[in-house]
């Protein structure tokens, strides 16, 4: 068995019939009607209520936990704290993973669990959790992450030292990582520039805002065996770790996904679901528990947030000869931001030479982030996006011919060291150049801005299945989370490549007992990885169609042919046969031989990169510092659209999500290290009514290692909206914000200071 | 774990009596904030009152030009009815304000008053309007001009037993119009920083002869600002006048800053979106 797609057999003038359609989703109508069962949405004889108990100090001791009077409470049946988690070294992977799910030595951020109570009522256990007590000794806090740094700062964990210093120090601290990032000199770029611009920018951590809260329903049997039914991206991965944090072999643990409510990174990582899984062991019963809005807020992980510099320098025909940065990534109380992803993809779309970026990655007392579309890149972009802008205008060239005058193609070799193969930043740069909206007329009062963005796209370990019915229609099994519509895109590349209806085949999402090891959905890696995999399946299966008629003829088997879902004699010569269709094999040899099947696990390689740019036109009101923003497009190469309405979904929804991480997403703690907003209605994520129509344009400039040339598409449309966002609002009002969100309160101190 | 009793009355004398009966009675109406505060466990009443099925207080009805409007009567009643919407322009744009449809097609005006938020959207544009809170309780009924309701955040001047039944409007004066304006950061379901609600009356001259300027969620009540009318009475609202009527606005403010909004940024923009209130309610009473 391969361990990857060998031969991808892509090729450009294939004749395609089901690939580049738009199918309804197999999936499409249960949402629609409700019918669709996410986390919520399981019930079990005799389940209990969990609920969880929360620290309200960002920064305390735990000296004792009292549960017995919340053990008197009629309809409890267990309560679950620090002392019935496996000890496990703080400052290890695991170690941290178990302290997230349930405070042990310390309670570290506003929200963090202490206990939770199980009973046979949800008001029952409400009313326990107000009869815990907790004696909690509390410790100065530190919420800002410069604060954090700051020498006299409380440290919040003994065991940091920072790593990638120059000179080592055994001292503790909050900063957990430095991390250099270079290539060429910048010195010299600078030396050879004649227009330098540096500026500081800053961002706040921002929320996933999956409008599906955290659900699951565990179920401890007797004999020590757990399953586990909840809504994630990573079933295969919640397993691996639930079994490091609880000392059980991955094997006695069945992670089974349901439908997801959204989860954009946030559900990478367990929350209450371990906490489930000890109430129904002490209770012997199933346990469901949903988090409320409020604790999504306090006890889930956002993003990053950021404060940095960043400067270039550009040459007066256009050269951008050096670019430097200077970064320091929030990430929650705990390591895990994959801050290093920022400084990889800040500068990468461009040809530079010189780089330069200086990285921090520092806790403080809020949760753990969590990855969110292209982690901690997008905040990033925001600043060198806009800085590449100023260097447009101030040596007078149009922002996106600068950006094509200096755009990366194939071979160039990264900060990260790969080196490119086919991309599409050209062309995307080129057909955002063409576009209606880029050749419009800038409104009266209107701004216009551009932004560039760029995403590694990721492929990893997958596996699934595919089983032919006697019929000959066909299920898959897949064990990479659909959280986004991936399941039609993938039925599709299987029916292309069986040459038969998209109707045809059904997709499962497995358990994890029933497939082998699948990385989580993250990283643009799904469609492409579990694509790579499907088509395997489908050349195994269309390999074993061929020797069956070949049989059922008896003619050699080069003698077959497949096309169309058909088999059929190569020529002439073979013998006068009627085509076989799939159905018509498996009919005739299920019983003989056994059905046909097919199953891949591969570490997929090859991912294309990708490459987008949004152009936005926004509207200040110059009096409150509220912002329209009045026309939007993304231009993103795709490499090839499986299911061009997906894809155009994925460039909306990641437009519309930056929208709000512009506008007015933002965490707002109190002097008290607590959070003051944990809710929609002061979250302010945006409505309807708050973004325009976003209008796409699908570039396709195809990635051969796939066998339809496909690029992933789910982080690269976050990655420019701030940015381009930032640089409408600065040609409106003439100074380009630095801090994000680009709330009205700081456009309107923004304006005041411009006239005054 | 308390009980909780739910009571639905059929008449005034009924619901008095079991809100004056031991306390702890909690009035629903629309209940898109008793609801959203009994889940949120905010609040733990014994018995809901829910007082939509006495008639008296889901009538909408008009009287030589005088309104009468149930304090009780859903948001959307209040907007869908033509008559009312060609009357009070101002009223309506306060209360299509409070949240969704949905959220409309249950809440109230009188629930919007009682719950005391500072930054309710159709309250300014009530007491602007000089309409008069109809009161019954155990003492028998009275009459409370609006702005006298909300004594603080979550707090009003109804006695224990007490509950709103109407809101009577004056009839409209000819050459009059009025006005609700508020700044969200968001275009919908979000609470106002501030909100301004402006009715004037106008001689045949165009001179303003009568004023009421009413903010919102800059101070810890709605606030009838008397110093922002008197500054246009006697004008042509000109921008002399405007300027005057504004910095009368940002005096009488007094916000905290809090998540919603800073005090700074409060108070500057009271002044320009009652401005653009007063403005509005001009072209208003110029057109009537
Ligand atoms: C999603 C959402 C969005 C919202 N958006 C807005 C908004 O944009 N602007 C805004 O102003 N509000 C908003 N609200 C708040 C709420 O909808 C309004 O305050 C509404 O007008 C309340 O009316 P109700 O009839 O539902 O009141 P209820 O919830 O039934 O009652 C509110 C309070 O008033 C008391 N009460 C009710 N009627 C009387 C009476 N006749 N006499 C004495 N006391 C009484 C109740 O005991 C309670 O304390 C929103 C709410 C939600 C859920």
């Amino acid at each position: 068995m391969a361990t990857i797609l060998e031969d991808s057999k892509y090729d450009p003038q294939r004749d395609l019939k089901v690939v580049g359609s738009n199918p309804v989703k197999h999936d499409g109508l249960d949402k629609v009607t409700g019918r669709a069962k996410f986390g919520a949405d399981y019930f079990l004889p005799g389940m209990l209520y969990g609920r969880t108990l929360r620290s309200p100090h960002p920064h305390a001791i735990i000296k004792s936990i009292d549960t017995s009077a919340a053990e008197a409470v009629p309809g409890v049946k267990s309560i679950v704290t620090r002392d019935d988690f496996p000890e496990i070294d703080p400052g290890t992977v695991a170690g941290e993973m178990t302290r997230t799910a349930m405070a042990r030595e310390k309670a570290l951020f506003d929200g963090h669990p202490v206990a939770a109570v199980a009973a046979t009522t949800d008001a029952a256990a409400k009313q326990a959790l107000k009869l815990i007590k907790v004696d909690y000794e509390i410790l100065p806090h530190v919420i800002d992450p410069v604060d954090a740094m700051q020498p006299d700062a409380p440290i919040l964990h003994d065991y940091i030292r920072t790593k990638g210093l120059d000179e080592p120090s055994d001292k503790p601290t909050n900063i957990t990582e430095r991390l250099i990032t270079e290539m060429g000199d910048v010195e010299k770029g600078f030396a050879e520039a004649d227009v330098i611009v540096e500026r500081d920018f800053d961002s706040k951590p921002m929320h996933q805002g999956y409008i599906e809260p955290q659900g699951c329903v565990a179920e401890y049997s007797d004999d020590g065996q757990v399953e586990l039914w909840c809504c994630t991206q990573a079933p295969f991965v919640y397993r691996d770790r639930l079994s490091a944090i609880l000392k059980m072999e991955s094997a006695k643990i069945n992670v089974q996904q349901s439908e997801l409510g959204g989860g954009f990174g946030g559900k990478t990582g367990f929350y209450p679901e371990p906490v489930a899984i000890l109430l129904s062991k002490k209770a012997k019963r199933p346990v469901k528990m949903v988090l409320s809005r409020n604790e999504v807020f306090r006890g889930t992980g956002p993003v990053s947030a950021t404060n940095y510099t960043i400067k270039m320098g550009v040459t007066k025909d256009g050269k951008i000869t050096a670019a430097q940065g200077h970064l320091v990534f929030q990430t929650g109380i705990f390591t895990g931001s994959m801050y290093f992803n920022g400084p990889n993809a800040m500068f990468t779309r461009y040809n530079f030479e010189n780089i330069h970026i200086e990285s921090f990655e520092v806790v403080s007392n809020r949760p753990k982030v969590n990855s969110f579309r292209a982690p901690c890149v997008p905040q990033i972009v925001f600043g060198v996006e806009g800085v590449i802008d100023e260097l447009a205008r101030k040596i007078g060239m149009d922002p996106i011919d600068l950006r094509l005058k200096n755009a990366a193609t194939e071979g160039y070799t990264t900060v990260y060291g790969e080196t490119l193969g086919p991309i599409g930043f050209v062309e995307t740069l080129q057909a955002a150049k063409d576009s209606e909206h880029y050749k419009s007329l800038v409104k009266d009062g209107e701004g216009r801005g551009v932004a560039a963005g760029f995403w590694f796209n990721r492929g990893g370990e997958t596996s699934t299945s595919m089983n032919i019915a006697p019929d000959g229609s066909v299920t898959i099994i897949t064990g990479t989370a659909d959280v986004a519509g991936s399941r039609i895109s993938i039925a599709m590349m299987a029916a292309e490549e069986l040459g038969i209806d998209v109707d045809k085949v059904r997709i499962t999402m497995a358990d994890t007992n029933s497939l082998g090891f699948n990385r989580v959905t993250a990283g643009s890696r799904t469609t492409y990885s579990v694509g790579m995999t499907v088509v395997d399946n489908a050349r195994q299966c269309i390999d074993q169609f061929v020797k069956r008629a070949a049989e059922i003829w008896d003619v050699p088997e080069d003698a077959v042919v497949y096309e169309n879902g058909e088999c059929r004699p190569a020529g002439a010569n073979v013998g006068n046969f009627e085509p076989l269709t799939i159905a018509d094999i498996t009919k005739q040899t299920t019983m003989s031989h056994g059905a046909v099947t097919a199953s891949a696990s591969m570490n997929v390689t090859g991912a294309g990169p990708g490459f987008g740019l949004h152009i936005v036109d926004a509207k200040v009101d110059e009096e409150t510092g509220r912002t329209d923003i009045t026309r939007y497009t993304v231009v993103e190469d795709a490499g090839k659209a499986i299911h061009p309405l997906q894809v155009e979904g994925q460039y909306q929804g990641g437009a519309v999500q930056g929208i709000g991480w512009a506008l007015n997403e933002e965490y707002v703690y109190g002097e008290d290290g607590r959070l003051q907003n944990a809710s929609f209605l002061d979250y302010r994520m945006p409505v309807t009514s708050d973004v325009p129509m976003i209008d796409t344009v699908i570039v396709e400039v195809p990635n051969p290692r796939h066998p339809f040339g496909l690029r992933g598409v789910g982080e690269v449309p976050v990655v420019p909206t701030m940015a381009a966002i930032g640089n409408a609002i600065g040609n409106a009002i003439g100074v380009r914000p630095q801090s994000l969100p680009m709330s009205p309160p700081k456009l309107l101190e923004i304006i005041d200071n411009r006239n005054s | 774990m308390t009980e909780l009793r739910y009571e639905a009355p059929e008449s005034l004398d009924g619901a008095v009596t079991l809100l004056s009966g031991g306390g702890g009675g909690k009035i629903l109406a629309g209940g898109t904030d008793v609801l959203v505060q009994l889940h949120t466990e905010m609040i733990e009443p014994d018995v809901i009152v829910d007082i939509k099925n006495i008639p008296e207080l889901k009538r909408l009805s008009e009287d030589g030009g005088a309104w009468t409007v149930g304090a009780a009567v859903s948001g959307m009643n209040i907007i869908d009815n033509d008559a009312f919407q060609t009357a009070w322009p101002g009223v309506c744009e306060g209360v299509a304000l409070i949240g969704s449809i949905q959220v409309k097609g249950r809440a109230s005006i009188g629930g919007n008053l009682c719950n005391a938020s500072p930054a309710a959207d159709s309250v300014p544009a009530i007491i602007a309007a000089g309409a008069i809170a109809n009161i019954v309780g155990p003492g028998g009924s009275r009459e409370e001009p609006v702005e006298n309701i909300v004594t603080g955040p979550g707090q009003t001047s109804l006695a224990q037993g007490e509950l709103i039944v109407s809101f009577s409007f004056p009839a409209k004066q000819a050459n009059s119009g009025d006005c609700y304006l508020r700044l969200t950061p968001r275009t919908e379901m979000d609470i106002a920083i501030v909100g301004a609600g402006v009715n004037l009356t106008l001689d045949d001259d165009g001179t303003c002869i009568a004023a009421r300027i009413s903010i919102g969620a800059v101070a810890p009540t709605p606030l009838l600002v008397e110093d922002a009318a008197n500054a246009l009475i006697g004008t042509k609202v000109n921008d002399a006048a405007l300027d005057a009527m504004v910095e009368a606005v940002r005096a009488a403010c007094n916000p905290i800053s809090d998540k919603r909004g800073t005090r700074e940024y409060r108070i500057k923009t009271a002044g320009v979106i009652a401005r653009r209130a007063a403005l509005k309610a001009l072209e208003r009473a110029q057109a009537n």
